[in-house]
């Protein structure tokens, strides 16, 4: 039944996460953290940080991490192959058969107006994701790291992938102060 | 071992990996033109899911059949997978320490700008594609839904492809 839980969810992430690795972010939340609780929010929250810093497509990164959680080898082929063969299926029969469809108006209109959508999805999340950092660093922290990190990865171009391993790096050698180290006594 | 370098060198997701792949098929093995490769991308931007592992299992199937689609796919998700695998348990491992708290805590503003940032790019691309009052309005719309309804996200993804059919084209 789990089995069966992760392929249909990865399939729906799958078939509705227009615009690539991105927009499948918010679904997979949706997915793992409200719907089945696999994963708490902190999980889904370090899981998409270390995909966001290693290479490769997102996506599948954390479909094959996420199955394996749930349900062993046998998960982790079962979500990655959700998220990927229904899309290369649909993409090599639509080009053998009808060449170009892209050029399609209805099709072009189809792709326009789910865009906002995911960027409201996305935007819904991002907004989570403050709540929360406010709530572990405090108000003043959040706004800093984050002022910080729109800085850094937007104007100046670094990869947000240096920056998380930066972080990563400095809550790795901060020495834990008694007073007040995040999670002791 | 085309599919294998932008698996590992495509930093950012599928969309940074698009001109990797393009310099290995269609300039070194020259299996593609460069016209089939942007009609490819662009179909491949019309269809959901993840673009890089599309392209992939595509031109893999293009070039060798259904066993060349899987290699082709393999070589693209596998090294960055096994890498995800094996760090997530060695942080899982020492879950409890507080150092691995403070990680967790500490990363999260940046996590919450670079969706931010995403979001930013999906709205800024709706409004040179569809124009800003079908981009706020859609928005909005969608916003409403979502948040103060509580429709489920596919049922409005779904209700939006149709108006977009229907009104966009």
């Amino acid at each position: 039944m789990t089995q069966w839980n992760l392929f249909m969810a990865f399939i729906r992430v799958s078939l509705l996460g227009y615009g690539g690795g991105p927009a499948a972010i918010p679904l997979l939340y949706k997915e793992v953290v409200d719907r089945y609780k696999w994963l708490t929010d902190d999980e889904f929250s370090d899981i998409l940080a270390l995909a966001n810093t290693l290479p490769g497509p997102i996506a599948t990164k954390m479909a094959g991490y996420i199955g394996r959680r749930v349900g062993g080898t046998v998960g982790l082929m079962n979500a990655v192959l959700a998220t990927i063969v229904p899309t290369i299926i649909l993409l090599i029969v639509l080009l053998s058969v009808l060449g170009s469809l892209s050029d399609e108006p209805w099709v072009q209109g189809m792709t326009a107006a789910v865009v906002p959508v995911v960027g409201v999805l996305l935007l819904v999340l991002t907004w989570q994701f403050i709540k929360k950092a406010k709530g572990t660093l405090g108000l003043l922290v959040t706004a800093l790291l984050s002022f910080a990190s729109l800085l850094i990865i937007e104007w100046l171009g670094i990869h947000p992938g240096i920056v998380i391993a930066l972080l990563l790096g400095a809550a790795l050698l901060r020495r834990d102060d008694p007073k007040k180290g995040a999670g002791t006594q | 071992m085309a599919f294998f370098i932008p698996g590992i060198l495509g930093y950012g997701g599928g969309p940074a990996s698009i001109p990797l792949v393009e310099k290995e098929v269609v300039d070194r093995y020259e299996w593609l033109t460069v016209n089939e490769f942007s009609e490819m991308l662009a179909m491949a931007n019309a269809l959901p899911g993840p673009i890089a592992t599309k392209m992939a299992g595509y031109i893999g199937y293009m070039e060798g059949g259904i066993l060349g689609s899987i290699v082709a796919v393999f070589a693209t998700v596998a090294p960055s997978l096994i890498l995800m695998i094996a760090l997530m348990s060695l942080l899982y491992k020492y879950k409890d320490s507080p150092k691995v708290k403070r990680m967790t805590a500490y990363i999260r503003p940046t996590i919450a700008v670079l969706l931010g940032v995403m979001a930013y790019s999906f709205f800024s691309t709706s409004y040179e594609g569809a124009g800003l009052y079908q981009t706020v309005g859609i928005a909005v719309v969608s916003f409403v839904l979502l948040e103060k309804l509580r429709v489920p996200p596919a049922l409005v993804i779904v209700g939006a492809l149709v108006y977009g059919a229907l009104f966009l084209s």
